[in-house]
């Protein structure tokens, strides 16, 4: 009798922690700490396979390819597009790259491990739109001198200026582009659903980071880049905070 | 109460169409500038607006599903979104209809059409999105989330449109209605149009709700299995 009683007073104790708040908050890392863990534990994996930005780089590469065998060998067409297309063929491939990054969570269920940890749903989403932005950065990094050897394009206002436009372009992507991804790939269709999604609303990045771009490229004169630049930095600031908001509902089982 | 909507909806829907289609084509005079041409305006403005109220339904039904999981509001927000789209792409084909004799092309980068556009494409990725994922919860709550991202990205496209095409020129838009016949036949078509997306809105919701109740229903099978455990 006692013992039975002494049974279910531990019982319901064990029962009873879990479903305390204070319990349940800690073993959760801090938001910074976790997002690092995400970020490292993506590098890791993609320095063991090196597939993704790989066959990322040589997609893109090939997409500039194809858009000087679609227009012809006009040199000054070609030079005046080049923002254009260097912009598309980021877009395209990064498609590629942001299913990929999901792909690998999706598989062998490690989403369910990340969840298990209890991390931060917000660390997932920052942690892994970091990773595709750095990706697709370092993907605009390699585009640009090969554009500017396919078209012909000549970088007025020097590398410097040129960063801002590539790094907040590519950030537009990835902030949509990881929630999207994370819809995807656990739909049935992935590969057809990601740039259906994903296209429509990127226009607006995608207009602002090819007039930035080309104005960097062909110089300035009326002072418009500034106000692009603040137009690609609002769209990525209503982006990073309502994805990373929203993640945790589309992560969640 | 459910009788009178099923007839209501649909004889004001039709109603209000045929009169202002009569106040419209008949009676309202034709417009100073472009004569006869002008009168699709009584179709295209209607839609326009048409598209925003079910857009603006779908954002609100899906706030709604991802705070208090209802299946209604899931409901609502897959019929409304799929009545807009249809309003979207008549207001998309009657605006290049228009476009053609008055501003001489059929399309034109002015920020109202590009930003209608996109969200016509925006839309039919969120409807293939409902289409692609076979599980109820997920599909409601991922539709939910892609609806306020898409709902969100509609001013910024209108802003970034606006100014990318700012060197252009721009083109003007017919001067604002001046004989109250003309406000008149605007009038009661958007509301014969309003009607028309309630009555559909409603019809569809009822395909939706019968699914959901089809899908969420327990496999009889299982029933007796799962009660059977403690």
């Amino acid at each position: 009798m006692n013992n039975a009683a002494e049974n279910t007073a531990a019982s319901m104790s064990v029962a009873r922690t879990p479903s305390t708040t204070t319990e349940r908050e800690r073993p959760r890392l801090g938001l910074l700490r976790a997002t690092f863990g995400i970020i490292a534990k993506d590098f890791l994996l993609e320095w063991r396979g090196r597939a993704r930005i790989n066959a990322t780089i040589f997609f893109a590469v090939l997409t500039l390819l194809l858009f000087s065998f679609a227009v012809g060998p006009h040199h000054a067409i070609l030079e005046q597009n080049a923002p254009g297309y260097l912009w598309l063929a980021i877009m395209l491939a990064s498609v590629m790259s942001l299913g990929e990054s999901q792909r690998v969570e999706a598989e062998n269920a490690a989403l369910e491990g990340l969840r298990l940890l209890a991390l931060d749903p917000r660390a997932i989403y920052l942690g892994k739109s970091i990773v595709n932005m750095l990706f697709l950065m370092a993907l605009a990094l390699v585009l640009v001198p090969v554009s500017i050897a396919l078209y012909g394009t000549t970088i007025r206002a020097g590398m410097g200026p040129l960063f801002s436009p590539l790094l907040l372009g590519t950030a537009a992507i990835s902030a949509p582009g990881t929630l999207y991804a994370a819809i995807a790939v656990q739909a049935r269709a992935r590969d057809v659903l990601l740039p259906l999604l994903l296209f429509p609303i990127l226009i607006p990045g995608l207009l602002a980071a090819v007039k930035a771009t080309s104005l960097v490229l062909t110089g300035d004169p009326m002072g418009e880049l500034v106000s692009w630049t603040m137009l690609l930095g609002a769209f990525n600031v209503v982006y990073w905070i309502l994805c990373g908001l929203l993640f945790g509902r589309v992560i969640e089982e | 109460m459910r009788r009178v909507l099923d007839f209501g909806l649909p004889a004001m829907a039709f109603g209000l169409l045929i009169i202002g289609g009569v106040v419209g084509l008949a009676i309202a005079p034709p417009e100073r500038d472009m004569g006869d041409v002008y009168r699709i305006i009584y179709v295209h403005v209607p839609a326009a607006l048409g598209a925003l109220i079910a857009y603006t339904t779908t954002l609100v039904a899906s706030l709604v599903y991802l705070f208090k999981s209802s299946w209604a509001a899931d409901a609502i927000a897959e019929s409304s979104a799929e009545v807009g789209v249809v309003l979207n792409g008549m207001l998309l084909i009657t605006g290049s209809i228009w476009g053609r004799p008055t501003w001489g092309v059929w399309w034109t980068w002015d920020p109202r059409l590009t930003t209608a556009a996109i969200m016509f494409f925006a839309f039919v990725g969120y409807l293939a999105l409902r289409r692609f994922v076979d599980a109820p919860e997920k599909r409601a709550t991922w539709a939910s989330v892609v609806a306020i991202i898409v709902y969100v990205d509609i001013p910024i496209v209108w802003f970034s449109v606006r100014w990318w095409n700012s060197l252009h020129q721009l083109q003007s838009s017919p001067n604002t209605i001046p004989d109250p016949m003309m406000k008149l036949a605007l009038r009661l078509n958007a509301f014969a149009l309003l009607f028309f997306f309630l009555w559909f809105t409603r019809q569809r919701y009822r395909i939706a709700r019968t699914r959901q109740r089809v899908e969420l229903m327990e496999p009889p099978a299982l029933a007796p299995a799962m009660g059977g455990t403690p």
